[in-house]
């Protein structure tokens, strides 16, 4: 039961970063890409439709870790406090700056959105790296399975981390460079011509600074946290993780040459399920590993919920889950192809 | 500063500031699928125009709604850590369902609802609205579950490492608490969103700019705050407040003030309770009506809050004296407000006197008051408990998390939310300033779908 729940959350947290990465991906570009109104309103009306039912997964995936892991909810949300809190105050501010930027027409209100939406964008791709590098790296648990961490102390990745530390930094970094390819991939999809061809262009280069963050990533996560390896060297065919990393980097590669975009966005969300399934793979059975010895580990059955709850939990979730593909399915069908400015909705 | 004191006001705070915009657009959801509905029944444009007037203010409450809800999941986390540890096999449960089956589906059928009339047909634009109706209520319904396991806990049994687990889902979902205080809750959601319709129209009417549009908004409003706001005191007031009395004597014996146990009750109409010695300043009361209300007869005996020792009396009893007085006092306002305005409505006269008209212009902060005092009355009642009878409040709060830190944000929460307020009173008021008479087209060029 715990690996199945496990799982679950996994794969929820990874529909939420491979959705709701590329609107995210779209707000970092936006102030690069776009060269006068109509673009901005046509990368805005990329994500118009979409953005929330994406962000959606957060809070489903949100929920579902409450109720089947509650000690690491519990434990997780209270030591990283000031890092959700900022994470929260990012999303309302880029929930608004999308919705509210096209109230009023005016030049300054507009502008002061796209500024907005922007920067909530990019920092929050930032504090997502930062976040799952936390989770590799560890956190200073008490033997009540609590924490607290501020956001900084020294920098260093020793026994009385910060939330922000050089690696962590770095899995900032990476999920900035792999959000902002993401955008420009899924960009590169939804639109035409000029934008289409600046798409293209970023996502190159996007591309070279990609494969550099994340070969020193890598080795980053071996020092940060010697035993990442522990169950790939249990369990070989886990090395087919890298291997797939490096193929969908190449896809990524390869169809942006060809111009088929499709298949270059495709590939960058192998690319992001993969490296997340990796980072998952490692981390199991363990939730939240403690740097202040092994016995504090949040593991799953430390914090799995009662018999009961995940027997029925299963049922109705499986359910709601089919009918949220409906619905998705629904949507992402009205909205295929590219996007235009006659029509509110879609094409 | 006192931790726990904190972190009960960060939640307070986030939480009220939040439901100011899920009250009304559960309320307008279920409006707008009336006006829908008369659309294509009477084949009457004027009720479409109608319908994506409120549209457009659905659709900025609703984003409001989304974004300042998204703290208040994440919220048990962090600021009330020990109470999502042992609780999280219950309460996470409905919470994690209102994502999966509510959130999708509002976030789903909300944008064809806002942008997609023209590529719909009248019926299936109908089903998007009716959809986001559906959306609502259910997400409305299991946030009513979680509070209603803290006010009643049922059907739950205690793990070895004292962790809770449910025994019945069925029964955690039928708690009949929970079903009262929905049946109380949404008709207080339906009491605002018909409050501000008539309220808009009532300024129309009365200013004569799209005074035909304000005549919809009126006649739709007061029908349907009319039977919201007798609802509300009876049968879902009534029904709930006896359970509360039967289950939480002592929160029935705060609210009302009463200190003492009594044969023939008095009910105090206004007056500020004295703590320290135990009695109402410049009461006015009327006698035996507590017992009535209570019992169903004056002479019954109601426990007072000598019969509980001080520690689980709720706290701070004045702030839920008041909560619950402002709630009754303006339930009883609308009720009244509301059979007038039906009358007029009735006998054709509404449109024609000022009046009430006025009257009901300026009513409409009043349910926002009122269902903000009903949810401070159900959670100070509560108290001392986080889950009632099991789990103090002061077993609840993150110990790890200091006071310098749940300040700092609850600071930032304010600022925030500040910014927000007066974004949104500018765009409502260009909302409202623009008016009803709004074609489809128009307005899906002139805006981004938001989904």
């Amino acid at each position: 039961m715990g690996f199945i729940w496990f799982w679950i959350v996994a794969v929820m947290l990874v529909a939420y970063v491979v959705l709701d990465g590329f609107d995210l991906g779209v707000g970092i570009l936006h102030p690069f890409l776009a060269r006068n109104e109509q673009e901005r309103q046509l990368m805005l009306r990329s994500i118009g439709p979409v953005w929330d039912g994406n962000e959606v997964w957060l809070i489903a995936g949100g929920g579902t870790l409450y109720f089947a892991f509650p000690l690491l909810y519990a434990s997780a949300f209270s030591g990283f406090y000031l890092a959700l809190m900022i994470v929260l105050w990012l999303l309302i501010m880029r929930g608004a700056s999308i919705e509210l930027r096209m109230q009023i027409d005016m030049g300054l209100w507009k502008a002061f959105f796209d500024g907005l939406f922007f920067f909530s964008s990019a920092v929050l791709a930032i504090f997502y790296g930062a976040a799952l590098a936390n989770v590799i790296r560890g956190v200073p648990l008490h033997a009540d399975g609590y924490f607290f961490l501020p956001l900084w102390t020294n920098w260093r990745v020793g026994a009385q981390p910060g939330i922000l530390d050089w690696y962590t930094v770095i899995g900032g970094v990476v999920a900035f460079v792999a959000l902002a390819e993401h955008g420009a991939l899924y960009l590169a999809v939804k639109t035409e011509a000029d934008l289409q061809a600046r798409a293209r262009i970023f996502a190159k280069r996007l591309w070279t600074a990609l494969c550099i963050v994340t070969l020193v990533s890598l080795p980053g996560s071996m020092i940060a946290r010697p035993d990442t390896l522990m169950n790939y060297k249990a369990y070989p065919i886990a090395f087919a993780v890298p291997v797939v990393v490096l193929l969908a980097l190449f896809g990524m590669f390869l169809f942006s040459r060809k111009g088929d975009d499709r298949k270059a966005f495709a590939c960058s969300c192998v690319y992001l399920t993969v490296m997340l399934v990796g980072a998952a793979i490692g981390l199991y059975p363990r939730l939240l590993p403690a740097t202040t010895g092994t016995q504090y580990d949040i593991t799953v059955a430390k914090a799995l919920s009662g018999p009961h709850t995940l027997h029925v939990g299963l049922i109705w979730w499986a359910f709601g889950m089919c009918l949220a593909l409906l619905y998705f399915v629904i949507v992402y069908r009205m909205f295929r192809g590219k996007v235009s400015l006659d029509s509110g909705y879609g094409h | 500063m006192d931790a726990m004191l904190l972190h009960r006001i960060h939640f307070a705070f986030t939480i009220i500031y939040h439901y100011l915009f899920p009250q009304l657009t559960m309320g307008l959801a279920l409006l707008i699928v009336v006006l829908k509905t008369i659309a294509i029944r009477h084949n009457d444009e004027r009720y479409n125009q109608a319908a994506r007037f409120w549209g457009k203010i659905f659709a900025i409450n609703f984003l409001l709604g989304v974004v300042t809800g998204i703290p208040m999941e994440f919220q048990f986390g962090t600021n009330w850590s020990q109470f999502a540890r042992t609780t999280g096999g219950v309460i996470g449960q409905p919470l994690a369902m209102e994502g999966v089956f509510s959130f999708f589906l509002e976030s789903a059928f909300l944008g064809l609802f806002l942008f997609g009339e023209k590529r719909l047909s009248p019926w299936k634009h109908w089903g998007a609205a009716f959809l986001v109706f559906v959306g609502s209520w259910i997400s409305g319904f299991f946030i009513i579950v979680t509070n209603a396991w803290m006010q009643h806990p049922v059907a739950y049994s205690i793990l070895p490492n004292g962790v809770y687990e449910v025994t019945s889902f069925w029964g955690l979902l039928t708690n009949p608490w929970a079903l009262l205080q929905y049946a109380h809750n949404m008709s207080g959601a339906v009491v605002t969103g018909a409050f501000v319709m008539c309220s808009l129209g009532a300024f129309y009417v009365l200013e004569n700019r799209f005074a035909e549009h304000g005549q919809i908004f009126l006649r739709v409003g007061v029908v349907a705050g009319v039977i919201a706001s007798v609802a509300q005191i009876f049968p879902t007031g009534d029904v709930h407040g006896r359970y509360v009395a039967k289950y939480q004597p002592a929160a029935i014996a705060a609210m009302e003030g009463l200190f003492r146990t009594q044969k023939g009750a008095p009910i105090v109409l206004i007056g500020q309770p004295d703590e320290e010695h135990q009695t109402i300043d410049n009461p006015i009361a009327v006698n035996d009506v507590l017992s009535f209300l209570i019992y169903g007869t004056t002479r019954a005996e109601v426990k007072g809050l000598n019969e509980f020792p001080r520690d689980q009396w709720p706290e701070p009893l004045p702030l839920l004296f008041y909560s619950y007085h402002i709630m009754a006092g303006l339930g009883t306002y609308f009720a009244f407000i509301m059979v007038v305005a039906a009358f007029l409505l009735w006998r054709g006269k509404l449109f024609q006197n000022r009046w009430v008209l006025w009257a009901l212009l300026l009513s409409f902060p009043f349910p926002y008051i009122a269902n903000t005092a009903g949810w401070l009355t159900a959670e100070l009642g509560r108290q001392p408990w986080v889950v009632y009878g099991l789990i103090r409040t002061s077993q609840g709060y993150s110990k790890y998390v200091g006071p310098g830190n749940s300040l700092f944000t609850l600071l930032g929460f304010m600022g925030l939310y500040t910014v927000t307020s007066i974004l949104f009173i500018v765009l409502v008021y260009r909302i409202i300033d623009k008016g009803p008479k709004v074609g489809p087209l128009e307005q899906a060029s002139q805006m981004i779908p938001p989904a």
